[in-house]
């Protein structure tokens, strides 16, 4: 059995936009969604901005019931359970009846590290002594899987519901699952996604490593640089993406709206070995994903029209680059169209691949390729693998064709998938 | 009159933990909290911080394991509030 797969429905809480449509408005203008945070300051980070999800007051209530909001400290449920509840509704589904859940239908939603604030607030109980005032729900705000359990309770979803996390590959790594999952008959309709805390115990890591930029903090939308010369490090982000998975069966049945096909994908890792470690990927095995892709999709390397990048703004964008144009083949004014997403949210962590993709399948709908903001200054090496005319500045006109998205996580772990626009044939 | 008061108090404290098709008026003094009024006995343990906070006493674990009703819950209330005073 091997089954088409399409996309149906799509959900966003990026940093930069709440909601498809705001969303939709930033990727298309090139609105920053990178803001200075005081409290990272007052706590002295060196990096004092980042990318997070504003949450307009009164938002959360149409999401969630008043007993779920008491004592809600996981930003990243209440980010991903947004995202997921809106793909869902995007698709034109609704929830399960009450006594009977939807065997059809799954859930696979990543994250990181879940609810690190409730974290904090319950293990400051527990060393006052006073574990038995956490109350009933510190577990399921700090489980990883509390993301899909959300999920799945809301819409009533009866088939494998769980949670998968590969660090910075996570979001791109789900659709994969999901596809896969569906192409094997074993659901008919997939949400996958992923989302990201955010905070200072989420980023504080990460300024530790010395990886993001500190000389922005007083212009912090320039401060996400991928491809440019000047960039300095990524800029930490959070928020979710979501989508939903669909059999072409199901979605023509139901006349739901397509926005693409997901014809392949492919996840791997770099084993740590050759140049690969913790935190850098082996590019040979960047390689072979991007290439195990295209050949699960069917679809040729020349075949490429448009990639989005994983594309930090660190000194890894160069041999990223690198990457893409030795394993397809091709340079100068024959590389495909390239964008970064990261250049407006910053690193959303486990919901990077999530948020790009939905970026990425938009692009689709509106027959455009979104811009690249910061990086009129392009890196000399990039400039000398890729003519400057496929790193469009500003939104171009342009319907995709075949798409490659890949995403990279510490632990050397890469996942690719590749879209194309849904025709009927 | 005491005993209407930590009704009507405990009433509010219930409330919160009522499923969407329960309604407040179906809170009785004899309803039992999970058979009932269909609240997720996860939430007991909640409604038993906030009986503490409410009316400044703490439950043990046997006190919870004896809270199946409103009436329990009401009794527990007394007598915690009588040893304190």
């Amino acid at each position: 059995m091997n089954r088409r797969v399409v996309v149906t429905g799509l959900g966003i809480c990026a940093p930069n936009g709440v909601g498809l449509t705001n969303f939709y408005e930033s990727m298309l203008n090139g609105s920053s969604g990178i803001t200075f945070h005081q409290e990272l300051a007052d706590l002295g980070f060196g990096c004092q901005i980042a990318g997070k999800p504003e949450i307009r007051e009164g938002l959360k209530e149409s999401y969630f019931t008043s007993l779920q909001l008491r004592g809600l400290n996981s930003s990243g449920i209440v980010y991903g359970v947004m995202a997921g509840s809106d793909a869902w509704k995007d698709a034109g589904l609704e929830k399960a009846d009450k006594d009977l859940p939807d065997w059809d239908s799954g859930i696979i939603f990543g994250t990181g590290i879940l609810g690190i604030d409730k974290l904090r607030e319950s293990i400051h109980l527990i060393d006052n002594n006073n574990a038995r005032r956490l109350g009933s729900n510190s577990v399921m705000q700090t489980m990883a899987s509390g993301i899909s359990a959300y999920l799945g309770g809301i819409l009533g979803c009866g088939n494998q519901v769980t949670t998968n996390s590969s660090a910075c590959a996570t979001g791109t790594e789900g659709v994969i699952m999901g596809m896969e999952r569906i192409r094997a008959g074993k659901a008919e309709r997939m949400l996958v996604g992923s989302c990201n805390d955010s905070g200072p115990y989420i980023w504080g890591g990460f300024d530790a490593m010395r990886i993001l930029p500190s000389n922005y903090n007083d212009n912090p939308q320039e401060a996400s640089r991928p491809m440019s010369s000047s960039a300095s490090g990524f800029v930490p982000g959070s928020g979710a993406g979501a989508m939903v998975l669909e059999s072409l069966s199901s979605a023509l049945e139901r006349g739901a709206k397509i926005y693409a096909e997901v014809l392949g994908g492919a996840i791997n890792s770099g084993g740590q070995r050759g140049v690969g470690s913790m935190t850098a990927p082996n590019s040979q095995a960047v390689q072979k994903c991007i290439l195990e892709a295209l050949m699960d999709a069917g679809v040729d390397k020349s075949e490429v029209d448009v990639i989005n990048g994983h594309l930090t703004a660190t000194s890894k964008d160069v041999e990223e680059i690198r990457n893409w144009s030795e394993a397809l083949g091709r340079t100068g004014v024959d590389f495909p169209i390239i964008n970064a997403t990261k250049g407006l949210v910053g690193h959303c962590l486990a919901a990077s691949g999530s948020v790009e993709c939905v970026a990425a399948l938009l692009q689709y709908r509106e027959g455009l390729v979104f811009g690249n903001r910061n990086c009129q200054d392009l890196h000399p090496e990039i400039l000398a693998l890729v003519d400057a005319s496929r790193i469009p500045l500003k939104t171009i006109s342009h319907t995709p064709g075949i798409m490659a998205k890949a995403s990279f996580g510490f632990g050397d772990v890469n996942a690719c998938v590749i879209f194309n626009d849904y025709k009927v044939k | 009159m005491e005993s209407d008061q930590h009704f009507g108090q405990l009433k509010d404290i219930v409330k919160m933990y009522l499923p969407d098709d329960v309604s407040v008026d179906a809170i009785e003094v004899d309803s039992n909290f999970v058979k009932e009024l269909n609240i997720n006995s996860a939430n007991l343990v909640d409604i038993v911080l906030d009986v503490e906070d409410a009316f400044g006493i703490r439950l043990e674990n046997e006190d919870m394991d004896k809270m199946q009703t409103v009436q329990d819950a009401l009794i527990i209330i007394a007598q915690k509030l009588q040893v304190k005073k």
